[in-house]
Formats: C-alpha cells, sequence, structure tokens
C-alpha cells in the first residue's frame, strides 16, 4: 500500500521538472519571437526595393534572362525544404516535411528527377534516418538566419539552376516553408521560386507607374546584378519567416505542454491522496477489528 | 531647391534614410554624382564608399560592397548587400 503512494509522489516530482523545462522553453520562444518578427520587418525595404527595381528593368528591356526562362532539358528538379534545428515546435517541422514528401511524389510523378536541399538538422535526421540523399544541407541558424546564410543557400541553388543538364543542373525550384501568417496561424507553404515569372505592367493600385529610367551601363548589365540578389532577398524572406514560424509554433506548444504538465500533476496528487486515504483507512479498520478480536475473547 | 529623399538599405536593416543635398556613389563604371533634380536612373553598383551630404550638413560615409541605386523623382534607393560605416558613429544604428 505505502508502495503505491511512494509510485505517484516520484511521477509528480518528474512531471514537475517536466514543467520547468517546458515553461522555460516557452518563455525562451516568447522572447525571441518579438527579434524574429523584427527582422522579418528590417528586411522588409531591401526586398521592397529589389521587387521595384527588377520590375522596372523588367518591363522596360524585356530581356531574355538565364534565369527566367523555363529549362525544359534539365529534368532534375530542385526542392529546398527549410525546417527547424530543435525540436518541441509542435508539428512546425512535421507539417513542412509532409509538404515536401507530398511535392517530391508530385514530381515524381511527372517523370522528373529530385535534388533535395534541406535546412534545419530535423529535416537531415530525417532523410539520413531513410538513407536519402540529399544534395545540399544548412544547419545551425534556423532561429536566426542570417544574410550570409541565405546567400550561401542562394549562391548553392542558382549555381545548381545554371549548370548544365549533364552536370546535375535543375529545371525548377521550389521552396517549402512555413509562412508567418499570425501568432497562431502558421502555414506551410511551397512556392517556386525558379525560373522566375516576370509579370510584366502589372503596378499595384495607388503606385506611381514606375518613371523611364536610364540604366547604367546597361539593361543587360542591370538585371544580371539584380535578378541573383532578388533570389537571395526571396530565400532570405522565406528563412527569416520560417524562423518566426518556428519560434510562434515552439511557444504555443510548449505552453500546451505546461498546462498538460499541470494536469498530469493534479491527477497524480488526487490519486496519491486517495491512496494515502485508503491506507489509513485501512489501518484503522485493522486496528479496530484487532481490538475487537482481543475483546471478544 | 527640392532635397534627395535617400534611402541606404542593406540585405537585413535599413542603413540610413533621410534628406540629402548630394549623395554620390561607386557605380560600376565610374563614381557616380546625384544632386537633386537628376534625371530616373538605375545604376550597377561595385565595392567603395558612398558619400551622403545631408541637408542639415552633415556627412555620412558608407563602405558598401556590391549592390545598386535607383534614382526617381528626387528618391534614391541604395541597395546594397552588406554597408558598415567608414567613420563610426555617423549613420544611426549598426
Amino acid at each position: 500500500m505505502a508502495g503505491q503512494q511512494r509510485v505517484y509522489r516520484q511521477r509528480i516530482r518528474s512531471t514537475q521538472s517536466l514543467k520547468k523545462i517546458f515553461r522555460a522553453m516557452e518563455l525562451i520562444a516568447a522572447s525571441r519571437i518579438g527579434k524574429a518578427r523584427d527582422r522579418v520587418t528590417a528586411a522588409a525595404p531591401y526586398a521592397r526595393a529589389l521587387t521595384r527595381a527588377v520590375s522596372a528593368v523588367a518591363t522596360h528591356a524585356g530581356v531574355d534572362h538565364p534565369l527566367t526562362t523555363e529549362r525544359p532539358d534539365a529534368r532534375r528538379v530542385a526542392i529546398l525544404l527549410v525546417t527547424s534545428d530543435r525540436g518541441m515546435a509542435g508539428a512546425y517541422s512535421a507539417s513542412v516535411l509532409r509538404e515536401g514528401e507530398r511535392l517530391i511524389q508530385q514530381v515524381t510523378d511527372e517523370g522528373k528527377e529530385v535534388a533535395l536541399y534541406v535546412t534545419g538538422r530535423r529535416a537531415v535526421s530525417f532523410y539520413s534516418f531513410r538513407h536519402r540523399e540529399v544534395a545540399g544541407q544548412w544547419t545551425g541558424s534556423s532561429d536566426a538566419p542570417s544574410a550570409e546564410t541565405a546567400q550561401e543557400i542562394a549562391d548553392t541553388l542558382l549555381q545548381a539552376f545554371l549548370a548544365a543538364p549533364e552536370d546535375g543542373g535543375v529545371g525548377e525550384l521550389h521552396v517549402v516553408y512555413t509562412q508567418f501568417v499570425n501568432m497562431v496561424t502558421q502555414t506551410p507553404r511551397v512556392i517556386r521560386m525558379l525560373p522566375l515569372e516576370v509579370v510584366e505592367g502589372v503596378a499595384a493600385p495607388g503606385e506611381d507607374p514606375l518613371p523611364l529610367y536610364e540604366f547604367e551601363p546597361s539593361p543587360e548589365v542591370v538585371l544580371d546584378a539584380l535578378l541573383p540578389r532578388y533570389i537571395q532577398s526571396r530565400i532570405h524572406s522565406c528563412l527569416l519567416q520560417a524562423a518566426a514560424s518556428e519560434l510562434a509554433a515552439r511557444q504555443r506548444a510548449m505552453h500546451t505542454a505546461t498546462e498538460n504538465a499541470e494536469d498530469l500533476i493534479r491527477m497524480y496528487t488526487r490519486l496519491a491522496n486517495q491512496a494515502r486515504q485508503s491506507e489509513i483507512t485501512q489501518e484503522i479498520s485493522e486496528i479496530v477489528s484487532g481490538a475487537d478480536a482481543l475483546a471478544a475473547s | 531647391m527640392a532635397n534627395l529623399e535617400v534611402d541606404l538599405v542593406a540585405a537585413d536593416r535599413k542603413v540610413w534614410s533621410g534628406e540629402a543635398s548630394m549623395i554620390s556613389a561607386p557605380a560600376a563604371d565610374g563614381d557616380i554624382g546625384i544632386l537633386p533634380g537628376h534625371a530616373p536612373v538605375l545604376a550597377v553598383l561595385r565595392a567603395g564608399t558612398v558619400r551622403i551630404t545631408a541637408v542639415d550638413g552633415g556627412s555620412h560615409v558608407v563602405q558598401v560592397d556590391a549592390g545598386f541605386l535607383s534614382v526617381d523623382d528626387n528618391q534614391v534607393t541604395v541597395v546594397v548587400d552588406t554597408a558598415r560605416d567608414a567613420v563610426p558613429g555617423t549613420t544611426g544604428r549598426h
């Protein structure tokens, strides 16, 4: 009987220490998410300026560029999966991986080969556990991606895109990441990054029409300099959004975990009290019946 | 005379923004100087120094690596990969 009580007390203690970990993780995620959102906002002017410049060149010069042309010759497709380095974020990484698997299936059904590029240790371990080849991986900064990391990823992917088919060149690039909608909603999204689709002559309402620019030194050179930067900035913004989503998902998951731990502690406390009470009752009835037996003899 | 409205942005932050009377930047084939009323231009920049002469007379010198610059109706946007102050403390934030 006393053993039962001890087991419950032990479980209460271990759940309490788990709860402390969950609470700490929740607070850490909560304190970092503000910074992550600031970074998303800080990168916005750069992306805006680039988008404006790219559409200015594209509407003017209608130049053909390797990055904007379809490549029917290459049958490989690059897919970049953006996941987290650490777990404890609920279904965050799992839903990106699921979306990625769906895309891989779809691309394979079209008869194309897939070249996988992944960021985040979760995706790396997912694929190494299944013995599947990964063409490139980046880990270590999933919750605070720097512009340098984005640069590195963009360089690798652009190189793959511009390579000849026989050297493993890819014809398309898809990115699977988690879009940060708000603190409660983060949705996994698939976007086709390359080849770029230039939407011509679309000015957002209320925006001034683009002026007639002079290009220095020439439209082709300007476009050459702009497009890789544009890709890098798109990838950077995907990474930043994913980082904010990761932290939000972690905060929510850890909040739920803390609450569940509290529920468990409450339940075990109740069970422990019950065991204690029934033990006392049993001892009393043993004493009483013992006394009765003595009195009767 | 009208002034230039300058935005100097790096990949991950806004470096400097405000009104200026002149700006010079290292364009691909020679430095380019912009005064108010300049024709719209989109220029590729190489690594070098961007000099901004603010309206209040202060001058800001920023080391940049490659990027580009656009001028349109006295709106100047300088977009660079990374930027760093040549003289510490002349721009607002690091």
